[in-house]
């Protein structure tokens, strides 16, 4: 009953130190309040370049297989590979074979190979699951492949693309907290460096980054919904999981 | 319903489970040689076996290196020994030894007067011997024990790399001002609240840097040879600071105080690990002298071998266990 | 007594050297292999321990929420909050209640583990056409044969999708369990990480860790659903 009444004091800790500053554990620095402001910025940016690297080179490769129907051993085995390298494998790799680079760009193409496999799979399986009959009838209108993609199987495909970009992002936003591990200072300074920014600080932090993730879904969630054509969303349902799923998706098991 | 509780029956099954599995956490490990020490200088005297310890470590090289040695020395005078070491910085282990989460572990007495005990710059002794007595009346105050200290120190020190010393004429840590600012610092985490690192630099020589980096300890050398950090905090114990041709920039303001090391645990484990402790652990301490712990740093750190093999190794070499 | 202080042997390190150059260096590979097989076994201890207590918690809440849809949305946010929180935080915040050491990480890889399984059992059940339960209760099967013998196996192949996911992941995340103080082989990896053979070694056997159980998983799932044509 006392550790639960301690937590309880704790929690209100940690949400005054995310609000207030004070100085730190043994004096001298100052953390807290408004000093989050630069961890929190650091955290965003990460993010940010990170899935955008992720979108650029995953989107486009995971489209153009579906398309073609090719690749999907290939993908498959990515996308499970890709789970099982361990995050701060990855980020003490591209530290250790390319020390010179600055240490922000190394974090974010590690973060950024984190985030493809999500996002490679479901667009693959987004295309490939699209109505062979609607495709027919766009070849049929004499559509070019490009253009089948971008008209016809791209908007049906939105909603798990979307969903793997969703996964993709709250996990960059999670691994991030490690990025202080090689000096990159992001939210998770304050959960890893506990003597100096003390308790208050572990559980302030940790609420900020889970604060941030939830919103990034909810944010992703919103423009998922504003994105998907009105067909879609009547056929598949609000949250744009279909119910009935192919075989295909089956075997790879994506996570909406 | 019969599916409800074959569904508790697998929930308890696996509770079970862990808690077996979850509670031999650390498994005392025996860290005695395979021979009788009898011919080696530590005598195992059964009598101690009764005794329970768990000796912890920072997180660094040579705290890794101290911890083994001081696990596999017990050991070999018949201690039960287990080991929890690369623990965290000095305040996370300060706190396991008040906890009970382990008996004891090797500080440093600069560490512990400017971390532990808020000494000043002003105030800090420059004999090593007073630094340790200082030190232990400060421990002895919160009902820990320091034993007698090491002979080598291990100090903080400044450090850049020789082309850098060269172009900005660099000597001594004050020719740093005027310069500073325009120069990356890299550093432990809680370099950040110590008065023996970026916080000391701040206030007794006044520097401010363009950006200050914490970087985990370990690669304190690294981002030097990597042109990441201009300016770094090392240890005079670093065996990289010869083999990289660094620079170490004289403390000319006296910023850093004597860093011997010294085990310190709770007064009343002390007591109760008998009169055989204290003789071994000086007995331990005896050969660690400055050349002999940085060739140590330099097996570990650039032979890569492993700290516990090292630790056997010192023990075997000095004679303290037969090898 | 003062004895003449004994100098241990050294030897000349100022020459370049592949393993103090932090090199791949595939001697020193080989001469220091078996450094790294606790730090493994201790992963896969952690994992399938992690794995087994969620699989057991997430599916037995996915057999009652199974029959009581309104229980979904509840136990979904709540495995959903702790799939959110970054488990570095879990394993720190956890420290002081928990101590050091194997429990603290499994709590917290066992929490990361709930959502993933318990989503794809639930998804996994609500697959199996209605015909086919509608049949099974036709033929006079109780609500509990029903479970077991029709709408299990018909939900397998999605379950063990779930479980491999729940593997994989978890091989990930036991690599920062030594923040925790529980060992693997992230503490392998974090003890030296500049170290480019010390990388390759303890980051490459927690891929073919992960490899090997995701494949051990299906060829399980190949075992027990010889009717369903489960290429990967």
């Amino acid at each position: 009953m006392s550790t639960t009444l301690a937590f309880l004091g704790e929690f209100g800790d940690a949400i005054d130190w995310i609000f207030n500053s004070r100085e730190s554990q043994a004096g001298g620095a100052q953390v807290g309040g408004a000093e989050n402001l630069p961890l929190l910025w650091t955290h965003l940016k990460l993010t940010a370049a990170a899935m955008a690297l992720a979108i650029v080179i995953a989107l486009p490769l995971g489209l153009a297989l579906g398309h073609t129907g090719r690749g999907a051993f290939a993908t498959i085995s990515i996308s499970n590979t890709g789970r099982a390298v361990p995050s701060v494998a990855l980020i003490a790799f591209f530290v250790a074979f390319f020390p010179g680079t600055p240490e922000f760009w190394n974090v974010t193409v590690a973060l950024a190979l984190l985030a493809i496999p999500p996002i490679l799979t479901n667009a693959f399986v987004g295309v490939r699951q699209v109505s062979r009959d609607a495709v027919d009838a766009a070849r049929g209108m004499g559509m070019s492949g490009p253009q089948i993609v971008r008209s016809v199987e791209l908007p049906l495909a939105l909603p798990l693309i979307f969903g793997g970009i969703k996964t993709s992002t709250v996990n960059v936003i999670a691994t991030a907290t490690i990025a202080p591990l090689v000096g990159v200072l992001t939210l998770g300074d304050p959960i890893i460096s506990g003597s100096v920014y003390g308790r208050e600080g572990q559980i302030g932090a940790s609420i900020m980054v889970a604060a941030l993730a939830v919103a990034a879904e909810l944010g992703l969630s919103a423009l998922q919904r504003s994105v998907t054509p009105a067909g879609v969303k009547l056929e598949r349902g609000a949250s744009g999981t279909p119910s009935r799923l192919g075989t295909l998706k089956r075997r790879i098991q994506t996570v909406p | 319903m019969k599916l409800t509780r074959l569904m508790l029956a697998l929930l308890l099954v696996s509770g079970l489970f862990v808690a077996a599995c979850g509670e031999d956490e650390e498994e005392p490990e025996s860290a005695a040689p395979t021979s009788e020490a009898t011919s080696g200088k530590i005598q195992k005297n059964d009598a101690n076996a009764e005794v329970q310890l768990t000796i912890g470590s920072k997180n660094f090289t040579e705290q890794k290196v101290l911890g083994e040695i001081y696990a596999q020395g017990l050991a070999a005078a018949g201690y039960s020994i287990s080991k929890d070491l690369n623990l965290g910085d000095e305040k996370t282990a300060l706190a396991a030894v008040k906890a009970g989460e382990i008996s004891a572990y090797p500080e440093y007495t600069g560490t512990a007067l400017l971390s532990f005990f808020g000494k000043q710059a002003d105030e800090l002794p420059k004999d090593p011997q007073a630094a340790y007595e200082e030190a232990k009346a400060g421990f002895e105050a919160e009902g820990l024990a320091a034993l007698p200290p090491t002979p080598f120190t291990s100090s903080n020190e400044v450090a850049v790399t020789q082309k850098t010393a060269e172009d900005l004429g660099l000597k001594t840590i004050s020719d740093l001002e005027g310069k500073s600012q325009d120069l990356t610092l890299y550093g432990s985490p809680e370099c950040r609240q110590r008065l023996d690192c970026l916080l000391g630099l701040q206030q007794v020589y006044g520097l401010k840097f363009k950006k200050f980096v914490p970087v985990d300890i370990a690669q304190r050398h690294e981002v030097l040879t990597s042109g990441r950090a201009d300016v770094s905090i090392v240890f005079t114990t670093d065996p990289q600071i010869q083999r990289e041709n660094e620079v170490l920039l004289e403390d000319d303001q006296g910023m850093f105080p004597p860093y011997n090391s010294t085990l310190v645990m709770k007064q009343e484990t002390l007591d109760a690990a008998g009169e055989d402790f204290q003789k071994t652990v000086e007995l331990i301490q005896e050969q660690l002298t400055d050349e002999n712990m940085q060739e140590l740093n330099a097996r570990v750190d650039l032979d890569k071998k492993d700290p516990a093999t090292v630790a056997e190794e010192y023990l075997t070499e000095t004679g303290l266990i037969s090898g | 007594m003062t004895e003449l202080f004994a100098q241990l042997q050294t030897r000349d390190r100022s020459a370049p050297d592949c393993v103090a150059d932090d090199g791949i260096c595939p001697g020193w590979i080989a001469d220091n292999f078996d450094r790294y097989l606790d730090p493994f076994w201790q992963h896969v201890f952690l994992t399938l321990v992690s794995v087994g207590i969620g699989f057991a918690i997430a599916f037995a809440l996915a057999v009652m929420a199974h029959r009581r849809r309104w229980l979904v949305p509840p136990i979904t946010q709540v495995t959903g909050i702790l799939y959110t929180l970054p488990s570095v935080a879990v394993f720190f915040l956890l420290l002081p209640l928990t101590g050091r050491g194997n429990t603290t990480a499994i709590i917290a890889l066992v929490a990361y583990t709930l959502l993933i399984i318990f989503r794809n059992v639930i998804a996994g059940f609500d697959n199996v056409p209605p015909e086919t339960t509608d049949a099974g209760r036709g033929m006079g099967l109780t609500e509990r044969q029903l479970l077991w013998r029709v709408e299990l196996p018909l939900a397998l192949p999605e379950i063990m999708a779930g479980l491999r996911i729940a593997v994989t992941t978890t091989v990930g995340l036991a690599s920062l369990a030594f923040l925790a103080g529980a060992g693997g082989l992230g503490e392998a990896l974090f003890a030296d990480y500049t170290f480019r053979s010390n990388v390759l070694v303890a980051g490459g056997l927690a891929v073919l860790l992960a490899v090997i159980l995701d494949l051990l998983v299906l060829g399980v799932q190949k075992l027990i659903t010889p009717w369903t044509r489960v290429a990967t």
